[in-house]
């Protein structure tokens, strides 16, 4: 079932079409991903699901609510963590937590509670009394998706939660998201970390220039970027002077020769190993590694921005 | 209930995390206690305690309230902290007067450091107290409102200084503190009628020295005004400013 529906949503500033009329849903309990380059409208987007900012055009429909009329009502059930770590600097980290609940109308038994259950889940109970400013990097980090979640919404917004942190904190930021899948929250997560998004999303949407260009599971969009097997083959002898004969020999498969010891085979069809393996042996060269080249969503993401620079050409 | 909540809490918050930090309470009562020298010792003759005290009020509760509500905002909103405020379920109204209501108090409170000292050396058992209390509510208002008029324009907390400023300083020259209006030349008298603080100070002129220029409730009624304006002058920004 979708919790959000986003139908040609446009953002102008000035001249500049910041969010070019995009389409798309997302569904209830799921981890979906909003993916782009720098300036290509995440943000602006993000804003205006959450109510920073007024849509120049379209609908906005979360849990059934309309955002653009109703904002506060959306707000009750939503949850933002920013991009960056807005937390109050002169504040510990209990009496931010105390203060976000506050803005939610939490009692103050019922936040103390909610608070130091969440200072425990996030291993910052230690620092709880510690001003936030005092905090590492990746502590503020977890402290400020803590205050997005301390009134229990429905729908998480994380804008880029695990920029600039180190590779343990966003490991266990990585965690922390998927427990909250597990619980049943909606996950609305932009990131620059292609890596991440497939490690945690569902779905993905890309987004270039203000247009989503690319929209589907993390299978789906594998399967349709990279049509084809890669096979890496690392050899003992030198290929050099059996290159334009293996080339007709195998004329089915592109023949790409990074070293005189490397080849990479690309074929549409299942590569058959033996006969190439049978055949450089014949030639006295023995392959001691063949490894199946598999896409990332980076190969994705760099084919969906190149088609989309070649079609602006 | 939940509004109440939201409502105090943000409150609590700006009086905790900036109105009681040590330099803001030491600013409350070194700037009025340094004006209040100033003024004795430049005064040719006696010069009567009783005298300055109202415009000593006015100054204090002038400068304390703009640049603290101007600066803090704009301060939250650089640091992005603002932003958790406007995500919240609460209306920006109720954001509004709970930011308002922090730099009224402590405006209130600046206003009458200056009359706990003056209450050492001057007799003020002639004070219509409940007309002080309205005036210096009626003051930090207006002056609440013009910090956050100020706040809203301003991208960087030193153009909100710079801001504060360019208001506050031709106020103080033009409202009768320095110079009685009715010695101002021509066009700076028709200025100092446009200034909310000149009908504040005239209403504490009123009730502490029992001389004002104008009638007190033209006096209450013109600042009312000033408020209404202002207050519509900032709604107006704010819906246009603060959700882009």
């Amino acid at each position: 079932m979708e919790i959000i529906r986003v139908t040609n949503l446009k953002k102008q500033y000035g001249e500049v079409l910041a969010v070019d009329g995009i389409s798309f849903c997302v569904r209830e309990g799921e981890v979906f991903g909003f993916l782009g380059p720098n300036g290509a409208g995440k943000t602006s987007t993000i804003n205006m699901m959450i109510g920073l900012s007024r849509p120049s055009g379209g609908q906005i429909v979360i849990d059934g609510i309309d955002a653009v009329k109703d904002v506060k009502k959306v707000q009750k059930i939503i949850g933002v963590v920013p991009d960056e770590n807005n937390m109050y600097g002169e504040m510990d980290g209990f009496e931010n937590l105390c203060f976000c609940a506050a803005l939610y109308g939490m009692r103050k038994a019922e936040r103390e509670k909610r608070a130091k259950e969440l200072l425990e889940h996030f291993n910052l109970a230690a620092a709880g009394k510690r001003p936030f400013r005092a905090y590492s990097k990746g502590m503020k980090r977890k402290l400020t998706i803590a205050a997005g979640i301390i009134h229990d919404p429905k729908i998480l917004f994380l804008d880029e939660p695990t920029t600039g942190i180190d590779v343990e904190s966003a490991r266990q930021i990585r965690e922390l998201i998927l427990g909250l899948k597990e619980q049943g929250k909606t996950i609305f997560i932009t990131t620059h970390y292609i890596e991440e998004a497939q490690r945690v999303c569902d779905r993905i949407a890309f987004i270039v220039k203000g247009r989503i260009v690319k929209i589907g599971t993390v299978s789906d969009l594998l399967n349709d970027a990279v049509r084809g097997h890669k096979l890496s083959l690392k050899v003992s002898g030198s290929l050099n002077a059996i290159r334009g004969e293996l080339e007709t020999r195998f004329q089915n498969f592109r023949l790409e020769f990074s070293d005189e010891n490397s080849l990479l085979i690309t074929s549409k069809e299942p590569v058959a190993l033996y006969p190439v393996i049978q055949w450089l042996d014949s030639k006295g060269i023995s392959v001691y590694e063949a490894r199946e080249i598999k896409p990332t969503l980076e190969d994705v993401f760099v084919k969906i921005t190149a088609e989309k620079a070649k079609v602006e050409v | 209930m939940e509004t109440a909540i939201a409502f105090w809490n943000i409150l609590k918050k700006d009086i905790h995390n900036y109105y009681l930090k040590p330099p803001n309470i030491s600013w409350g009562i070194i700037f009025p206690l340094s004006w209040t020298l100033m003024q004795l010792v430049r005064s040719p003759g006696n010069v009567e305690i009783i005298e300055l005290l109202p415009g000593l009020m006015a100054m204090s509760i002038l400068f304390g309230t703009t640049s603290m509500l101007a600066v803090t905002i704009t301060f939250e909103k650089r640091s992005r902290s603002f932003d958790r405020l406007l995500l919240a379920p609460i209306s920006i109204s109720t954001l509004v007067f709970a930011k308002l209501s922090g730099a009224i108090i402590f405006g209130m409170v600046n206003a009458f450091v200056p009359v706990a000292f003056a209450a050492n050396f001057a007799d003020l058992s002639g004070t219509y107290w409940p007309l002080v209390i309205i005036a210096v509510f009626l003051i930090a208002l207006t002056s609440a409102l013009l910090g956050l008029l100020i706040a809203v324009s301003a991208k960087e907390v030193f153009e909100a200084q710079t801001f504060s400023n360019f208001f506050r300083f031709p106020m103080l020259f033009l409202c009768g503190l320095f110079l009685p209006i009715e010695r101002l030349p021509g066009i700076l008298k028709a200025i100092s009628f446009c200034l909310p603080l000149t009908y504040g100070t005239d209403t504490l002129n009123g009730a502490i020295r029992g001389s004002s220029i104008f009638n007190t409730s033209f006096n209450i009624f013109i600042m009312l005004m000033f408020s209404a304006l202002l207050f519509y002058l900032c709604h107006r920004n704010i819906q246009r400013n603060w959700i882009l």
